[in-house]
């Protein structure tokens, strides 16, 4: 684990400073007269560096734990319906016009998420079997999807429509510090409870009943991943929109730098979830695309898809 | 002296009244046929069932009393399906076994982890990724994950399951061991010469009630085979080296 985070946090290092001078304007360092270099790099850039940052990492280790519950590399934490549950919100609060008061949308967005943490808990909570907590996940994700689509389908005006399709995507751009203010610290608490859930998530590497015969209680731990789950998620929706695939990617990359435990995978992805964030934010910012930066939520889907059937072919083949 | 004592446990449509006391010292058996309970006594005796009635025992104290951690800490289990998700070395496996006591980095677990390794001859593949054992060095792996802890008793739903003659055999010389160095085993098993060959007392279930429970002489006669089993069958053979001849 000690190798894996130090690289990662010589990487970030490395990655947060050059974060803030790339982007539309390149920033120069050695050279004072680059206009508004001030303002664009304290008032623009350090926020969506941190944002990048705080979203990455609570993805990241969301997707660590949920894939140490379930017992599964495929699972990422977008399937169990806290992510669409929280985009449900956030598309209400362009509904209904409260988005238009700034901190409305990621209250919304959160509430959003908070019911769909509660629903889960509800009707998974009682056995603290996976296999009801996978399916309530499911019914709940494709719920709040069809509401969503619902949502759309009635929007009020053609300007809501286009900004709820937007948001959607899932972004970055144009994020201040208060969203910095919103995420950081729900992110940083989320964290710190699926920390909590380490050593339960390592028994259950050897199944269900070992891991209850080791002290493991599956109803505290389900708690725990649904509480540490919802708030790393619920924040990175609530700022960010859906931003798939960096909780089934992160892992699999810091894997073979781990002992493989899933409580050691735990803060190395968190690490690797806010540097793939990072990174993959400047290259949306940096590419030059006609019209409109490339939304980072889509960016992701456009290298999680195939990553995702790699993983497939590799697992089919035994090696995963 | 770590006494396991089982007080009339109920556990609804599968398990009635069952009352017996277990010592450490020689290997005790749970035989039966199918559906009889086996497994479900198996996991009250660990206290992974929450019992419908009565009481399981650990040197006085009632397991529903106990912490999980301090019942994992005295109680060792194997379940019948083995399972090992992550690709983890054999050394890192071992070593959840140390989880009940939240030491995983001291000197003791240290100890206990290699301890265990050793005592399963397992020193050459300590690095050994789980995916690469054979199915008897994972079960010896799985076996010091659970000596690692460190526990008065040792339980395993049938161990053998999925291991040829040779690795069968091998397992149960470590059992037998564990068992003489002063440890309580219970093993569930299917095989009733096994049972007959190496435990020291065998308790019979059927339909949830126990049947049987005495020397494997007595547990297992031929008389409880025919009425429990519903086949006439014969122990041929010297004792300790018995096998057993069913007739068709």
């Amino acid at each position: 684990m000690n190798r894996a985070v130090l690289l990662l946090a010589v990487a970030l290092a490395v990655a947060v400073p050059l974060s803030l001078l790339a982007g539309r304007v390149w920033i120069d360092p050695f050279d004072p007269h680059t206009r508004n270099a001030a303002t664009i790099v304290l008032q623009l850039r350090l926020p969506r560096a941190v944002l990048a940052l705080v979203v990455g990492a609570g993805l990241g280790s969301a997707g660590a734990a949920m894939q140490g519950y379930l017992r599964n590399p495929l699972a990422d934490p977008g399937l169990f319906g806290i992510a669409p549950g929280a985009a449900l919100g956030a598309v209400l609060s362009f509904w209904t016009g409260y988005a238009a008061s700034v901190w409305l949308l990621p209250v919304f967005a959160l509430i959003g998420a908070g019911g769909a943490m509660a629903l889960l808990a509800m009707i998974a909570g009682r056995q603290g079997g996976v296999a009801l907590f996978t399916l309530a996940g499911l019914m709940i994700a494709s719920l709040a999807g069809a509401l969503t689509s619902l949502a759309i389908s009635l929007s009020p005006t053609p300007f809501a429509l286009s900004e709820i399709v937007t948001w959607l995507m899932g972004a970055l751009a144009d994020r201040s510090w208060r969203d910095v203010l919103v995420a950081t610290p729900l992110t940083v608490i989320g964290i710190a409870v699926l920390m909590l859930a380490g050593r339960s998530l390592d028994a259950l590497t050897l199944g269900g009943a070992a891991a209850r015969s080791l002290g493991v209680d599956p109803r505290r731990l389900q708690a725990l991943l649904i509480a540490g789950v919802g708030l790393t998620v619920g924040a990175s929706v609530a700022v960010a929109g859906i931003i798939g695939f960096v909780g089934l990617i992160v892992p699999h990359l810091v894997r073979p730098l781990t002992d493989r435990r899933p409580a050691s995978l735990l803060l190395p992805s968190a690490l690797a979830g806010a540097l793939l964030l990072l990174v993959a934010d400047c290259a949306c910012r940096v590419l030059p695309l006609a019209g409109a930066e490339l939304r980072l939520g889509i960016a992701l889907s456009l290298i999680g898809a195939p990553f995702f059937l790699h993983l497939l072919l590799r697992m089919r083949r035994g090696l995963a | 002296m770590n006494r396991l004592a089982l007080d009339r446990i109920v556990l609804k449509d599968r398990l009635q009244a069952i009352t017996t006391a277990l010592n450490p010292g020689a290997i005790k058996a749970i035989c039966g046929p199918n559906g009889a309970g086996k497994s479900s006594l198996l996991a009250c005796i660990a206290g992974l069932t929450r019992l419908d009635g009565g009481d399981v025992r650990l040197s006085g104290t009632a397991l529903s009393q106990m912490s999980a951690e301090q019942r994992a800490r005295q109680i060792g289990y194997l379940p019948q399906t083995p399972e090992i998700a992550w690709d983890v070395s054999v050394e890192t496996l071992v070593g959840l076994g140390r989880l009940p006591w939240r030491d995983s980095s001291s000197a003791t677990a240290r100890e206990a982890v290699d301890r265990a390794i050793a005592a399963l001859d397992l020193d050459h593949l300590r690095d050994r990724p789980a995916s690469q054992l054979s199915g008897g060095e994972r079960a010896r792996a799985l076996m010091a994950r659970v000596l690692a802890t460190g526990p008065q008793w040792l339980l395993a739903d049938e161990p053998l399951a999925a291991l040829d003659l040779a690795q069968s055999a091998a397992l149960m010389r470590r059992f037998r061991e564990q068992a003489r160095e002063g440890k309580g085993v219970i093993l569930v098993l299917h095989d009733l010469a096994t049972a007959m060959n190496h435990a020291g007392r065998v308790l019979v279930l059927h339909q949830g009630r126990l049947v049987a429970d005495g020397p494997p002489e007595q547990a297992l006669s031929e008389a409880v085979i025919r009425e429990v089993w519903g086949v006439r069958a014969r122990w041929l053979g010297e004792p300790g080296a018995r096998a057993l001849a069913v007739e068709g």
